[in-house]
């Protein structure tokens, strides 16, 4: 039974909740409210905002001045197609890890036999580059298979543990800071990284990734495919066992078991996972910063073009912010429990 | 049971998706190292060498590294009081019974899906513009001097701006974790004569540790990163922090090394973070 509340305290907390919900929500308003007025209005929103006349003068300004559409486009593009080609990743791995899921590490080395093996291949990567002088500008070939020794250990470990230890690894690579990851990106995209830049048969140099979509969609895919996999792990967990067993029984093959028993299931969980990614994507502005800058910059990108601002701006500033937010935010509303889900990895319940 | 031609697909169905990740965070990571030990820029590129720990040395005993590592902590902690300190209220006072719940909470979390950039431009123009922004106003009708905030306070005024946009996301985790909080543990408390501080402090604050355990990691994670609120507000100067540090060696000082360098230090300190995170997810993982 639950406690009585009576009127009046309701009353109080109805009150209180309001309040601070208008607070919260203050700046967006006043942002909707300003986007409505002309320029020199927009100045002196808090002393007269309802009395000055209304326009819609500013989208038009705004669309016209620097295309708009453009930008809505490049982040519609960005964010729904790094979602499909990370689902397209993400459900083959959430399916494995859920239902058939590996209890036991394949290979029972202790941890220090793979802290030894990996940190060896680490030095011994590091021992030869430092051989060469650090120059891997001409020897393409050598600085590939220094990658591959100090990646190679890493992935047998991971490749050999059991799945509660996969899925964190998986984990973890949200966690590595962009900070670290800039320069290394940066200069694949900017074609100037001076490993692997001319391969005698194919220059690298000749492939700009830098504010184009081929670079920014599988991008902004591997940034958030940490995400889908638990999300969507999260949701496939959730469906019983016993129905699969029960199709098996009936004589059910692996496939059709995937296609009529699971998949139905599984839309509702791959629907959310859809929405938050795209969310996430959308307001993505690290890289969105660094790596764009025109033809395939999305909105966040377009915002931050008024932080340097000549005159007055605020309307056409508001304007383009609320034609920004308000697609997004709409479709948040109804993704709360999915961005508990999604951004706790399952540590909240 | 698992089929053995279930198990095979499994193992093959995974695969993609581990070769993906492990190319994502493998290959930037060492290029990163290669790069941190070469002396490297971008507007003299034919003179490239092998550096030793030069470009580490420079970028620690950089005037900047020092106040940036300090803003990069003080904004974390910031944030986190502002969060968890109101989350904890808000969830609170989202949990009990009101008109309109469905509604308030809409407006509450609203803030969390506003893109950096447009948070950042919009509070400081409209919100903490020192003459003709919302704060300024409210500060002139009581009869006080309006604070120009940017220029007196940058790192706290960005500290305001990231807190806004993150105090929906504890709030949310909180008020989900104390609508789990059972009903009839409420009941107990209220026959057994508790009060309403003694039921917050021997029954809410223990069912919430954990769940601002993990607001407080996760949070840290994604602020040690903040980045476009420095850039757009142009504060990196004086509130930067490590992100921005590193960004600002690449873009204004072409210096590819250092920023590598400056780089690789930001992920040893996300990763202190990040260890403890993973254990905790970890442990939930098994229960």
């Amino acid at each position: 039974m639950a406690r009585k509340t009576t009127t009046g305290q309701m009353a109080v907390s109805t009150v209180i909740a309001w309040a601070i919900g208008f607070i919260m929500f203050f700046p967006i308003l006043w942002t909707a409210l300003a986007a409505f007025k002309t320029e020199t209005d927009a100045y002196s929103l808090p002393e007269n905002w309802w009395q000055t006349p209304w326009t819609t003068e500013n989208f038009g300004i705004v669309q016209d001045r620097s295309n708009y559409l453009r930008y809505v486009f490049n982040t519609t593009v960005i964010a729904v197609v790094s979602t499909l080609l990370g689902l397209v990743f993400a459900i083959p791995a959430a399916w494995s890890m859920a239902f058939q899921p590996e209890d036991k590490a394949s290979v029972s080395w202790p941890g220090y036999v793979w802290i030894v093996i990996i940190l060896g291949c680490f030095a011994a990567a590091a021992a030869i580059a430092y051989s060469v002088g650090w120059g891997m500008a001409d020897r393409p070939l050598l600085g590939l298979a220094l990658i591959l020794l100090f990646g190679f250990p890493i992935v047998a470990w991971v490749w050999t543990r059991r799945t509660g230890d996969k899925l964190l690894w998986m984990l973890s690579t949200k966690m590595m800071p962009p900070a670290g990851a800039l320069i290394p990106i940066y200069l694949i995209f900017n074609r100037n990284g001076l490993v692997f830049k001319d391969w005698g048969w194919i220059d690298l140099r000749d492939y700009n990734l830098i504010d184009t979509f081929a670079g920014m969609i599988p991008l902004m895919m591997l940034l958030n495919l940490p995400i889908v996999i638990w999300m969507l792990y999260t949701y496939f967990k959730e469906i019983p066992f016993g129905i699969l067993e029960a199709a098996r029984m009936d004589g059910a093959g692996l496939w059709q078991e995937l296609a009529n028993v699971l998949a139905p299931m599984a839309v509702p969980g791959i629907a959310s996972t859809l929405l938050l990614n795209v969310i996430l994507s959308w307001n993505e502005a690290f890289w969105t910063l660094n790596l764009t800058n025109k033809y395939a910059a999305p909105l966040s990108f377009f915002i931050s073009e008024y932080s340097s601002p000549e005159g007055q701006f605020w309307a056409k500033l508001s304007a383009a912010s609320l034609m920004a937010i308000a697609p997004i935010m709409v479709l948040g509303w109804f993704s709360q429990r999915q961005l508990v889900r999604g951004l706790t990895f399952g540590a909240v319940k | 049971m698992a089929t053995r031609q279930g198990q095979a697909l499994g193992r093959l169905a995974v695969a993609p998706a581990v070769a993906a990740l492990a190319a994502w965070s493998i290959v930037p990571l060492a290029l990163a190292f290669y790069y941190a030990f070469l002396h490297y820029r971008l507007d003299d590129p034919d003179n490239t060498f092998f550096a030793h720990g030069a470009n580490f040395y420079y970028f620690v005993t950089d005037p900047f590294f020092i106040k940036d590592l300090f803003n990069t902590v003080a904004l974390v902690l910031l944030v986190l009081i502002i969060t968890v300190a109101g989350g904890v209220g808000l969830a609170i006072l989202l949990d009990r019974p009101f008109w309109g719940q469905g509604i308030v909470r809409v407006l509450v979390i609203s803030p969390f899906f506003i893109m950096p950039t447009v948070s950042a431009l919009v509070w400081k123009n409209l919100m903490m513009h020192p003459v003709y922004g919302f704060f300024a106003h409210l500060s002139r009708s009581v009869g006080l001097t309006p604070i120009d905030w940017f220029a007196s306070f940058p790192l706290i005024s960005v500290g305001i701006i990231v807190g806004w946009q993150w105090l929906p996301f504890a709030t949310l985790i909180l008020l989900t974790a104390l609508q789990s909080l059972d009903e009839e543990q409420k009941d107990a408390s209220d026959m057994d004569g508790a009060g309403k501080l003694d039921f917050f402090r021997y029954i809410m604050l223990p069912h919430l540790m954990r769940p601002i355990t993990v607001v407080i990691l996760i949070e840290t994670i994604f602020l040690l990163n903040v980045f476009a609120e420095i850039k757009v507000t142009s504060v990196g100067g004086i509130a930067g922090n490590l992100t921005y540090l590193v960004f600002s060696q690449l873009n204004d000082s072409n210096d590819v090394g250092e920023a590598a360098a400056g780089g690789l230090i930001a992920v040893v300190l996300a990763n202190f973070v990040a260890m403890f995170l993973v254990r905790l997810i970890g442990r939930n993982l098994e229960a």
